[in-house]
């Protein structure tokens, strides 16, 4: 029987625009994970702890208040010495003040260790089939 | 004179004995001779202590009570191993600060073979392991522990100071290795806290039982009571006691100490250090209240070249002269006598104050959200505190050690640097910061009596 995959949901910092990180969980569940919900105004080592504790496979963070940066500044780090250096790190919504191009995000924050990067109208269908690619690479399917 | 004692600092290069009548507060005699741990610690001593009798008449008792501390044959030489660079590592290395040790190496994620041999060659008395909170990662530090048991460091103690899940596993390596090894809790139990005190007291306590045996310090103790720690560990707690007040005498509130000396320049400071205003938000590893910092490229004596750089990066006017001043005064270890010679050590002074206190204080950046302009704070922000406290020899002997202490101040120019705004300013004058971190071990309230008696404002 294959392992059910854990994955932690919320959103970090300040941050308590909670609808997105709610609307992915449900959809995670319907589509088999064991989600963990942390709801709003987690902070990131909330994220961890819990990882850790559930031995979760992926991390799902969302932020729509523009301080990403700022909550998530060292968090890859903070990963790997909590032994969490495997687990996928995903990190969507919007992730700096004012107007700006998804792909500068996307670049800033993969070289801070995300594995995944999305604007807040992804739809989470595509970032489903990505999380599930990404966890069979690792062989975790 | 019942209530005279006797206080002795072994460095490497002088021993220094003070005698203080506890009763009269009051220093009754002092004495300097060149260190002869090389040879043998005591013949330094003897001669020390005669000095001492030939100025006054101290009978024998408090010459067995007397208590010392120590920075000869090298210090307390430590090692730090961990993962992360900026979590365990980083914390290991403020728990062996803390400590009063001198990092002679520090270390991050696998140790390999080339670092196990630099490690051979360091030969440090102490390596602190650790890597991993509790629960977290396992693998870096059971592999840094092989490693590092399986090498050749017969001398050396192992403090394994990380993740407990992997203490049975390095336990098992450890037994088969024979090496001296000790467990203590974990640096950095989960992420975000620090807890370095344990830690500490393990590694002053290998100092105290083996290391002093083994570097010929003990020896001293056919002569005083106690050899109880190693000098900048004296020289902190003196510097908390002072800060904190005892018993109802009221201390001087938060303050920072400056050690300028040859090899290294120290920046102590006993301070909260927490965001001004409430608009900041802390980032970065927790900071311990007692911090000690050592910048090992800022001493005066051995560290000319980056100070030159400094002093030449930073534009500050120069005589022609003025390197072959420093040079002739590096290359032949003494203290100034003419009067250029004098003025280059002002220079080096207050550069090394200037760059070890930016390096110790805390830093502001502006950050910008929805609210506006924010601000993060990394590290500990001083701009509140009030006393300032020079040591060490270029400072205590210059003519005007104000100048030199004024280069710990906050400016306008390097805003994001939380130095101290507008405190008042003290100097060490006679030395005796280190002999009321040893009094303070047993009598704190006269420790801090003579500290607020002999402490000079400036």
């Amino acid at each position: 029987m294959p392992k059910e995959l854990t994955v932690v949901t919320g959103t970090v910092g300040q941050d308590s625009h909670v609808i997105g990180s709610k609307i992915l969980s449900r959809v995670l569940k319907e589509e088999g994970f064991k989600v963990v919900e942390l709801g709003s105004l987690t902070p990131p080592e909330e994220f961890i702890k819990v990882a850790q504790e559930t031995a979760a496979d992926a991390i799902l963070i969302s932020s729509l208040y523009g301080m990403a940066e700022l909550d998530l500044a060292g968090f890859k780090d903070k990963c790997i010495e909590s032994g969490l250096g495997d687990v996928l790190l995903y990190l969507g919504g919007n992730l700096a003040v004012g107007r700006h191009a998804i792909k500068e995000d996307e670049q800033k924050f993969k070289a801070m260790g995300f594995d995944r990067v999305y604007p807040p109208e992804v739809d989470l269908k595509v970032a489903i089939a990505d999380l599930k690619n990404d966890l069979k690479a690792k062989g975790k399917t | 004179m019942g209530s005279v004692r006797l206080f002795i600092d072994f460095g490497s290069t002088f021993t220094k004995v003070v005698a203080i009548d506890l009763d009269k507060v009051k220093i009754i005699s002092r004495a300097q001779v060149t260190s002869t741990v090389e040879e043998d610690i005591t013949i330094g001593l003897k001669e020390a202590l005669e000095k001492i009798d030939a100025e006054v008449n101290i009978n024998h008792s408090p010459k067995r009570e007397a208590l010392a501390c120590s920075s000869a044959a090298g210090g307390l030489r430590i090692v730090s191993t961990g993962f992360v660079p900026e979590l365990t590592s980083e914390a290991a290395t403020r728990a062996a600060l803390g400590a009063g040790a001198k990092i002679v190496g520090r270390y991050s994620y696998e140790l390999t073979n080339q670092e196990v041999a630099e490690i051979e060659e360091i030969a440090p008395d102490i390596i602190l392991l650790s890597g991993g909170t509790d629960g977290g990662d396992k693998k870096v530090i059971i592999h840094n522990a092989h490693m590092l048991l399986h090498s050749d460091l017969a001398g050396t103690h192992i403090v394994v100071a990380g993740n407990k899940a992997a203490y049975d596993e390095i336990g098992k390596i450890a037994e088969a290795s024979g090496k001296y090894f000790k467990f203590t809790n974990n640096v950095m139990p989960e992420i975000g806290v620090l807890d370095i005190e344990p830690c500490n007291k393990e590694i002053r306590e290998i100092y105290i039982n083996n290391i002093i045996e083994a570097k010929g310090i003990a020896k001293a103790k056919a002569l005083v009571k106690d050899i109880i720690m190693p000098t900048p560990s004296a020289v902190l707690s003196a510097a908390k006691l002072l800060a904190e007040g005892f018993n109802g005498d009221e201390g001087l509130g938060e303050l920072v100490i400056v050690d300028v000396g040859g090899a290294t320049t120290d920046v102590h400071s006993v301070a909260k250090g927490n965001p001004a205003s409430g608009a900041v938000i802390l980032r970065g590893l927790p900071e311990p209240y007692v911090k000690r910092t050592v910048e090992g490229d800022l001493g005066v004596r051995y560290s000319l070249s980056t100070l030159l750089q400094y002093l030449k990066m930073r534009e500050v006017p120069l005589s022609p002269n003025f390197e072959r001043v420093v040079e002739g005064l590096s290359s032949t270890e003494r203290v100034p006598e003419t009067e250029e010679e004098y003025l280059a050590e002002k220079i080096l002074a207050s550069i090394a104050v200037e760059i070890a206190t930016e390096r110790h204080a805390g830093k502001i950046e502006p950050v910008y959200g929805p609210a506006g302009e924010m601000f993060v704070q990394y590290g500990k922000d001083l701009t509140r505190v009030n006393h300032v406290i020079g040591t060490g020899g270029p400072i205590v002997f210059s003519s005007n050690p104000r100048d030199i202490l004024e280069h710990a101040l906050f400016r306008e120019e390097s805003r994001h640097i939380l130095r101290p705004k507008s405190p008042k300013f003290y100097v060490d004058e006679q030395y005796i910061l280190y002999a009321a971190g040893l009094l303070a071990q047993t009598n704190p309230k006269s420790a801090l009596a003579i500290m607020k008696k002999y402490l000079k404002q400036v």
